[in-house]
């Protein structure tokens, strides 16, 4: 793949794209990896490299996002510091992953949002929430807003549908262009080639199982030994709060879904009862997206110090954190929606949810668009050779 | 487990001492711990690079009679035995050698009850997996699944300690003295296992077998087996095996560290060009076989020429036929300019190629086969793979001796008990794993035998030594 087949009419520039230095370390630490290979048995990274004879910048960005940065490698790894070849194949890719984050992300310009993450996520829904708030108070009597609202529509006694609606929908078609950008940058990037469904049921299943985080492609589900905690023990920890979290947000979403069809296909409002399709997966899905993002916060500090990449790490915990607090605060307005805290919980939540969901494309939430378009194209490598 | 704090470690009396943290020391230490022994393993290297050349190993052999998870097809005793006889020509030691081969099967599944993982088995062409399995993630991953294991179950471990002198008189052992942070130590113990590994990284000592060249030697290993430990027991008074000069070296990138470059330091291309010494001459049939089969010759060829040098050129269609190595070639658009990069006579390299080139038959060479592409007209001939060197740019690997292990070691019996010159058996003095290695492999190589051997006596070693104390 040469250069200039990366260069986009848009000033889509490969030359500018990854920090020279970290995609120059990839490649250093993959021309050893590459004479070596012991490490073949670990995930996709490792037979996707066998694949290459040499790398470029195309290869970086598709590696860095296939790597679940479980540190299996590392600690397995006869050429790690202090050896002189000073190999570090975890903390070479993060760096370059989390360069790819910014380079793939549109509308370019926001892309220099990843840099400085962790604060920008926390900018981002507190003006979210400060503007939801605002709005309300301003559109609604404060008797109404700190008033019990029993009944279908309660929720929009204190904020119009319309408007509840309206917002999402407009950050969700923000939302979805820029996926589908960020997608298509990644693809050309990397050279990916789509060669057919089987890719797609593969990377489905390696995403439902995090195949990858197991250390051990060819275990099962929970059989692998997890990720390393040094070189003294592993653990399955991290992949089962990832998959707790990953299942609780699609649970979330499927809750608000149906809500949605309810709404609109039956004319029913919400709040609905307890133990209706809606509530009961919103109310389960928020409970383990907790545990999980609880959970991933505290293994997240567990991390083997050289397998860390401490530049990346804000965005991970901004992440965790604004996500466990779409589903502690959606957990709270269903204790509280039958109390005169039901308008001010209801705000919340909504600032949260949205402030979330505005700066999904710049979170690391895109880790997930990525790596399932890297597991898809690793799949059909796989097929084809 | 305790680094910082060892000294207390050496004040105690200990049921057994273990020289050595790779395979077979562990394989000992478990086997010892397990049956309620107290086990000290004294290893020289600092943590990040324990285990001596366990670290760079990839699989073990072993007898298997149907596929399993990690091995495919079978591969049976009598297979194995022959494999063994002939890369050995019969200078092995049989009952020691059969013992191996039997309890190879065993020692794969007490692994994997330990916590090491194999891979699952791989389909290449190149691969054995019929005969090797694998361990997933290599040699160091096995490392720290046992000494995870071993851990658990009460060894302890202490690093850069050094040991100095074995006290062993009439065949019996009291102490070891050791040398850590600065101070001797004199370490009491009931019985001693020696699995302390080879000589290789000690360039004076190979000198006495192999003379200056071995100066221009690379270690391929790690350089903590200098041999201490072995030498203490032979000038002790223990029988030594095998012969000084035997030693497993391949021809390595010239261009690798001194020590330590372990797998990652291989040239593969030998087959699909030529091979060319200081004076730029060819000197072996490069295609007298699969590489697979020939490369364990290469680091003793490349050893017997001037200054211990050699030069693999291939052109840019043969540098596509073998596995990409460490070091980019040197490349060059004109054989006289690789030449001049190289440092060896432009116009006798290109004489050499040109001379190669003419003599090559027509047609493409197949690498899958044995394709009998042969020069004619050549000293010496190439036999196979043979095509002209004429698609710039051209490539060029300086190739040097890099030594993997040696075969000099202890005799030993079949309960592992060290013997002395008299023949009898020292009475709490253990060896295992490539410091008894050569009582096995005599001469010639077999892929993934070092570590059988390894693990088969360590644990014979941790199991007669605990059943001694009536553990």
């Amino acid at each position: 793949m040469s250069l200039t087949d990366n260069i986009e009419a848009d000033g889509f520039d490969l030359k500018s794209f990854l920090d020279p230095e970290a995609a120059g370390e990839v490649i250093r630490v993959m021309q050893i990896c590459n004479a070596c290979r012991y490490c073949e048995g670990f995930c996709a990274v490792f037979p996707a490299m066998t694949r290459r004879r040499q790398f470029d910048e195309g290869d970086v960005g598709y590696l860095a996002n296939l790597c679940h940065n479980c540190g299996a490698c590392y600690h397995a790894c006869q050429y790690a510091p202090p050896h002189e070849f000073g190999v570090n194949v975890p903390q070479a890719l993060a760096a370059a992953r989390n360069d790819s984050y910014a380079a793939y992300a549109w509308p370019a310009p926001l892309a220099g949002l990843f840099r400085r993450n962790g604060l920008f996520v926390t900018l981002g829904v507190s003006a979210g929430l400060a503007l939801t708030v605002g709005l309300m108070l301003a559109m609604i009597a404060p008797q109404l807003f700190w008033g019990v609202h029993l009944g279908e529509g309660a929720f929009y006694r204190i904020m119009p549908h319309t408007m509840m609606a309206a917002v999402p929908l407009a950050i969700s078609a923000f939302v979805v262009v820029s996926f589908v950008m960020g997608w298509r940058r990644y693809w050309r990037h990397t050279g990916a080639k789509w060669s057919g469904f089987p890719d797609l049921v593969d990377a489905v299943k390696a995403a439902a199982t995090l195949r990858h985080l197991g250390g051990d492609t060819s275990s099962g589900v929970l059989s692998g030994p997890g990720c390393p905690t040094g070189d003294d023990g592993s653990s399955n920890a991290r992949r089962i709060y990832h998959q707790l979290t990953m299942y609780g947000f699609l649970l979330c979403f499927a809750a608000t879904s149906v809500g949605t069809i309810y709404h609109y296909g039956f004319g029913r409002e919400a709040p609905y009862g307890y133990f209706e399709l809606p509530v009961v997966l919103g109310t389960v899905g928020g409970i383990i997206l907790c545990i999980g993002t609880a959970g991933l916060f505290v293994e997240k500090r567990r991390l083997h110090p050289s397998v860390r990449h401490d530049e990346g790490l804000g965005m991970d915990y901004a992440f965790i954190v604004s996500l466990f607090f779409v589903s502690f605060t959606g957990l709270l307005l269903l204790a509280v929606r039958e109390t005169s805290f039901m308008g001010v919980t209801l705000a919340i939540h909504l600032g949260v949810v949205y402030g979330f969901f505005l700066i999904l494309p710049f979170s690391k939430f895109v880790h997930g668009l990525y790596r399932f378009a890297a597991l898809i194209a690793s799949a059909g490598e796989a097929r084809r050779s | 487990m305790l680094d910082s704090n060892s000294q207390p470690l050496f004040e105690k009396s200990w049921d057994i001492v273990i020289i050595g943290g790779g395979n077979a020391g562990l394989c000992a230490a478990i086997t010892a711990a397990e049956r309620g022994c107290s086990v000290l393993v004294i290893e020289t290297a600092p943590r990040e690079f324990r285990g001596g050349n366990t670290r760079h190993t990839r699989n073990l052999r072993s007898v298997h009679d149907e596929p399993t998870d990690v091995m495919t097809d079978r591969y049976t005793f009598e297979e194995y035995w022959d494999d063994l006889m002939r890369v050995t020509k019969g200078v092995t030691n049989e009952p020691l050698a059969k013992l191996t081969l039997e309890s190879s099967q065993a020692l794969m599944e007490w692994l994997i009850e330990r916590g090491v993982r194999f891979q699952k088995a791989l389909s290449g062409t190149l691969n054995l997996n019929h005969t090797n399995a694998f361990f997933l993630g290599g040699g160091r991953a096995m490392l720290n699944s046992l000494c995870r294991f071993a851990e658990s179950v009460g060894v302890n471990f202490v690093y850069e300690a050094e040991v100095t002198d074995i006290l062993l008189e009439n065949g019996f052992c009291e102490s070891v003295d050791v040398t850590w942070e600065g101070q001797s130590y004199r370490v009491r113990c009931k019985q001693l296992i020696t699995a302390s590994g080879g000589f290789e990284a000690d360039l004076d000592w190979l000198a006495e077998g192999w003379g200056d060249a071995a100066k221009n030697f690379l270690v391929r290993g790690t350089p903590y087996n200098k041999g201490k430990v072995l030498r203490v027991l032979l000038d002790r008074g223990a029988q030594p095996v095998g012969s000084l000069d035997q030693c497993h070296a391949v021809a390595i990138d010239a261009r690798a560290p001194k020590y330590d470059g372990g797998i990652a330091s291989r040239v593969d291309g030998v087959p699909f060009g030529v091979v060319l010494n200081k004076s730029a001459k060819r000197f072996y049939d490069e295609g007298e076989d699969f590489w697979p089969k020939r490369y364990a010759i290469w680091g003793r060829l490349v050893a017997s020429q001037p200054d211990q040098i050699a030069y693999a050129i291939v052109d840019s269609e043969g540098v596509e036929r073998f596995m990409p190595s460490v070091f980019a070639p040197i490349a060059d658009d004109t054989i006289e300019g690789l030449a001049s990069k190289l440092s060896i006579d432009p116009v006798a390299a290109k004489n050499t190629v040109d001379a190669f080139n003419a003599a090559c038959p027509d047609g493409p060479i197949d690498q899958m086969s044995l394709d009998g592409k042969a020069t004619k007209g050549l000293t010496p001939e190439k036999s196979n793979w043979s095509a002209p060197i004429s698609k710039p740019p051209f490539f060029g690997y300086p190739l040097r001796p890099g030594i993997t292990f040696t075969y000099m070691g202890v005799a030993v019996n079949d309960r592992a008990q060290v013997l002395m010159k008299d023949g009898k058996p020292a009475a709490n003095l253990f060896a295992a794993g490539e410091i008894m290695a050569g009582n096995v492999l005599g001469q010639g190589y077999l892929g993934g035998i070092g570590m059988t051997i390894g693990g088969v006596f360590g644990r014979i070693a941790g199991a007669e030594a605990a059943r001694v104390l009536n553990r």
